[in-house]
Formats: C-alpha cells, structure tokens, sequence
C-alpha cells in the first residue's frame, strides 16, 4: 500500500499523461485487486476484511493522499493563474502567514464563534427539558424545531441574512425599530455582524444539540427523578444535583460535536457578509475560500489549512483530555 | 351567614394547582415562542414567494388579508400554472441545478450507507489488525475524520480534480460528499450493531450461513432502521453542502446551493423570486423533516447515550 502512495506522488511528480485520469482507474482496478486476492489468499479470515477495507481504500486515497499531496504545496509558490506553475519556496508561506493581521484575525474570531457555543448550549438544554415534560403536541415541536437543521445554510442566510434583517423593511428590523432601536443595521458595527452571524448559526444547530441532550434525559431513569423528589428535593435542586451530573457525559459529547461543526462554519459568512465588516466576521475557511476565489493562490492558502488542522487537533485532543473526567458516565 | 361547604380544596390544594397551572403555561409559552422562532422564517419566505413589489416593502405579512398573492415569484422561476406550460431558461436552468444536486446527494448517500455499514458492521464484529492499528485505532481513524474541516481537503482537491479531469463533474462532487458523510455513518451504523446480539449470527452460521450470508440474510434487515437514519442524516447533509460545490465546479455540475449563493449575490433584489428559488430549494427537506422525522432524531441521538 504504501508503495503505491510513492507510485502516485512520483507520477504526481512529473505528469506524463494529458490527464492522470489513467491514474485513477489504476487506482481503483489495484483496489479491487486486493480485495479480491485477501479473499482467494486468506479465505475466510479474508472475507472477513473485506468488510472493512472498501471503506478503508476509500478513505485513505480520498485523504491521506490529498493530505500529503497538499503538505508538498503548503510549501511552494502556486498561484493558478500564474503559467510557470508550482514552485518550492520552503517556509516564504509560513513567514507571510505571521504577519498576516487578516488570518489572525480569522483566528480570533474563531475563538468567539466557539464560546457562543456555550449560549447555544444553554438554550438547547432548557428546550429539551421543556420537551421531556408532560406536553401535548410533542410530534409537532419536535418536527418544527427540527427544521432549522434540514435547511440549507445558503438558503437560510438569504431568508434571514438578506431578507428578514433587511434594514428598511424586513420584519425583523421592524420588529426591532419597534422595540426602540433607531436605525437597526444587524451589519453596521463590528460586534454587531459577528453576533448576528452568530445568532444565524445558532438557529440552525440549536435544533442538532437540543436532539442529543433530549436522547440523553430520556435515557435517565424515572425512579432517580422520583427518588429524589421523593427525598424533598425541589425542580431547582433536582435539577442542578441529579439531571445535570448525569447529562454531562451527554453533554460534553454534543458540544465536542458541535465544535468540530463550529470550525467549519463558512457557508452563511461566505453569502451573507463575505467575512466583512473589515473581516469582522471572518472565519478561516470562509478567508482561505476567498484567498483562492480573488488570488488563486493555491500554495499559500493550503499553508494556512493545514496550519489550521495542526491548530484544531492540538485544541480538539486538548478538551477531550480535559473533558474526559466528566465525559465518563459517573456510578 | 354563610355556610362554609364541607367539600372544598385546601389552601395547599390550590396553590398547588395554581402552580400547575403556571408551569404549564409557561412551558407552552416558551415552545410556542421558539416554534415561532424557527418557522417563521420558513413562512415568511413562503409569502414573498407570492409578494409584489409594494406588499414586500410595506411589510405584508398575511396573504389575502394584507395583500393579495400573486404568482410573479413562480412565474420568474417559470414554476406558475401559467408558465408551466412555455418553455423557460430559468426553469431548465432551475432543474438541471435540482437534478445534480439530487443525483449527487442520493449517490453519494447511497456509496457512504454501503461502505459504512459494511465497516461499521465489521468493526463490532472481528478482530483487526493493520500494522499497530487496533479495532479502536480503526474505527477511530474512521470518525475522526469528521474533525478534518473541509477547507484543509480544499484545495489539495481543486489541484487534484484538475489533474484528474473530475473537476466541475458531479462524480467528483459524489466521491467527496461520500468522504465527508462516512463518518457519520460510520458513528451511527456502529450504534446500531452494537444493539443487535451476537447470538443471531452465531445461530446462522451454525445453521451453515457463511460470515456474509449471515450478514446480508439475518443482519441487514434488523439494521434497517438504522440504514435509513443515516441515509437521511446523509442526504440532507449532502443536499445542502455548499463550500465544495462552490470551490469544485462552475458550469455543469453545480448544486442547487451554488445557484442561490450566485442569485444573493446580483443585488437587483428581485424578492419575490430569490424567494420562490429559496423555497423550492428547502421544501424537499420540510418534506422529508415531516414525514421522516423520526429517523433523523434517532440517527442524531445515536452516539449521544452510550
């Protein structure tokens, strides 16, 4: 396997074909190549592989390779439109990154897109202890507070981004010039784009968290309540010493989730403010997506990803090793 | 004088029904008034879609009592009965955008539920080994792919898809779509197995069923619910994803979200037709949110309660 990932980054190397679609199909005809040959050489136990080496073929030409692949142009010069084409330029990328205001800028947004998590969560939590009550109707909540997730984000940000907060006549602006704000420009100031960015996200993924955390209080068991209502312990007390001890491994998994989701956000910033006022908004993938559309610059935008990723695991295995005490479910 | 009744609640007795009585209103209140926060939006897009140019800026909010509904939305998209019969550019254009982002959502759903549930199933049940890697170390490299954001892949597959001639195909958009799902199949798939005994495998093979026979014959079906929650989880991811239709294609093979992202930006703000494009994208969601709602919120709270 790891001979053929050399094949193809030498044959990357100097392209002999018009196209490297041959490539491809030699790639997928050695795939199935092999799962054919652990069936015939290793019989049974082979067959047993073969459940998972589909998958697996798939996932690590579709990443590994594009991973490695781009590791090589995070170090050279490549700017598409430019003739001469790929060339090595070491670590001139990394050095234009650290003094680059505007992806540190991205970066410090990130950081406040992540920590709005924490309101999100908190709503998502009071919903779906209000949902687990006694109430009538439950299909239709649950169906309506669903929906912001199915939507697509595009679709949403020009419903709510462009439509509804349209300054002079959509109804939210209405409804907040009636409220007793003057002139409501949801993108005029610096903190007021990024916190309405933020509300727009939280609308659509509220749904996702308030689905998990309803899927973990079902699973408590009815006597715990009880018992400790039993006990004397009032809706407050109840709720602070026995439902939330026992949804924090719950909790914990749905927003480690809705973080890596988080990072990922670019869609509505990308149509809604395209990163703007003066980059307030930005997020990275939404500032390396326009790197490439007005620069093409390919080589210095793959620098800044994959400086990005080094960034997201360190953070990501960072809380997970100081989540893990809670994330355990507690005896 | 008068009597005081026999029969009749205690102090406590009221108050505590009083309190009942407020809890419940409260509880209906706040989920009515989130309710309203998440549909409106969905409603108010539906009304523009019928909006002319006065009713948008005076802020009509309901049809026939505020104004009257007019197809101009629809006829723009040439959707309204009475250009439903003509032919129209914007219609073509419109469905050919609806069937590449439905062919690439369903056969990238269709790729991700096959390979994953074929991983998902042998990594609950056998032992692997590859190099150090262990079962854990398997399936872990599998989910943790969901962390990898997809502008990291971005680029390496612009070069990539030029290289190859995939760019601007909807097959290349597929097998992309199929990476970026799989993990979640993966997570939930593996849920799902993980509920059903071993004990029915073992009794198939007894019965003579080879690991496979015993997998597609006995397993498969029982899974089936699980199969669905993920194909759908898949399905609207895919039918809404963005970033990569956007960066990966351009003339033939762009999605339906690529086609409104490029209408929001023409400021020409033809409300009433960005309107009727905005819904026409989302209602195969609400449809499929209403009728299936059950597997989405089971395929969402799968890895939630271990």
């Amino acid at each position: 396997m790891a001979l053929v990932q050399v094949l193809q980054a030498t044959g990357a190397a100097d392209p002999g074909f018009s196209t490297w679609r041959p490539t491809l199909y030699a790639y997928c005809i050695w795939a199935s190549a092999l799962c054919w040959g652990q069936v015939l050489i290793r019989g049974e136990r082979g067959k047993r592989v073969l459940f998972v080496l589909p998958a697996a073929l798939f996932v690590i030409s579709l990443t590994v390779f594009p991973l490695i692949f781009g590791l090589a142009i995070a170090f050279s010069s490549w700017n598409l439109s430019n003739p001469d084409g790929r060339q090595f330029n070491g670590f001139a990328n990394a050095v234009q990154m650290w003094s680059d205001p505007f992806y540190w800028n991205a970066l410090t947004n990130m950081v406040w897109y992540t920590l709005a998590i924490l309101v999100e969560y908190a709503i998502a939590f009071g919903l779906a202890l209000l949902l687990n009550a006694q109430i009538r109707g439950r299909k239709f909540f649950r169906v309506a507070f669903l929906l912001p997730l199915m939507l697509s984000p595009v679709a949403v940000s020009w419903m709510i981004g462009k439509s509804m907060l349209e300054a002079r006549f959509g109804p939210l602006a209405r409804l907040a010039r009636w409220l007793g704000w003057e002139n409501p420009s949801f993108f005029g100031t610096l903190e007021m784009a990024r916190l309405t960015i933020m509300v727009m996200d939280a609308w659509t993924f509220i749904p996702f968290m308030m689905i998990m955390l309803l899927a973990g209080l079902q699973a408590i068991p009815k006597e715990l309540t009880e018992a400790s209502r039993v006990d004397g312990a009032t809706g407050w007390k109840s709720f602070w010493e026995i439902t939330f001890p026992l949804m924090l491994p719950v909790s914990i998994t749905a927003i480690l989730i809705r973080v890596i989701f988080k990072l990922k956000l670019a869609d509505i910033v990308i149509t809604v403010t395209s990163g703007g006022p003066g980059g307030a908004t930005d997020t990275v993938t939404s500032f390396i997506f326009r790197e490439y559309r007005d620069r093409s610059n390919v080589g210095y935008g793959t620098m800044l990803a994959m400086v990005y990723l080094v960034m997201i695991i360190v953070t990501m295995t960072a809380i997970m090793k100081l989540t893990a005490r809670w994330a355990r479910p507690q005896t | 004088m008068s009597e005081t009744p026999i029969f009749r609640d205690g102090e406590a007795d009221r108050r505590y029904r009083m309190q009942w009585f407020a809890s419940r209103f409260a509880i209906y209140g706040i989920l009515a008034v989130w309710a309203v926060i998440c549909l409106f939006p969905i409603y108010w897009t539906a009304t523009t879609s019928f909006k002319m140019a006065p009713n948008v800026m005076q802020g009509h909010l309901v049809p026939w009592w505020d104004y009257q509904p007019k197809w101009l939305g629809w006829k723009s998209l040439g959707l309204s009965p009475d250009t439903i019969g003509a032919s129209s550019t914007v219609r073509d254009e419109f469905l050919k955008r609806f069937t590449n982002s439905a062919i690439t959502a369903l056969a990238s759903s269709t790729l991700a539920v096959g390979l994953g549930t074929l991983a998902a199933y042998g990594l609950s049940r056998f032992r692997y080994r590859f190099g150090p890697m262990r079962n854990d170390d398997i399936s872990f490299f599998f989910v943790s792919q969901l962390i990898l954001p997809p502008v990291v892949l971005a680029l390496p597959f612009l070069v990539l898809y030029k290289a190859l001639a995939l760019l601007d195909t909807r097959i290349g958009l597929i097998l992309l779509y199929t990476l970026t799902v799989l993990p979640i199949v993966i997570w939930i798939m593996k849920d799902q197995f993980a509920s059903i005994p071993t004990e029915l495998e073992e009794a198939a093979m007894v019965d003579g069923l080879g690991v496979w026979g015993a997998f597609l014959t006995i397993i498969l079906p029982i899974a089936l619910p699980g199969m669905v929650a993920a194909f759908i989880l898949s399905l609207v991811l895919t039918w809404n994803e963005y970033f990569f239709a956007a960066l990966l294609t351009s003339t033939h093979a762009n999605t339906l979200p690529v086609m409104v992202a490029s209408q929001t930006g023409s400021q020409g703000i033809n409300w009433w037709s960005m309107a009727a494009l905005s819904f026409a994208a989302i209602l195969p969601l609400i449809v499929i949110a209403a009728l299936l709602e059950r597997f989405i919120i089971r395929g969402m709270a799968a890895g939630a309660v271990k």
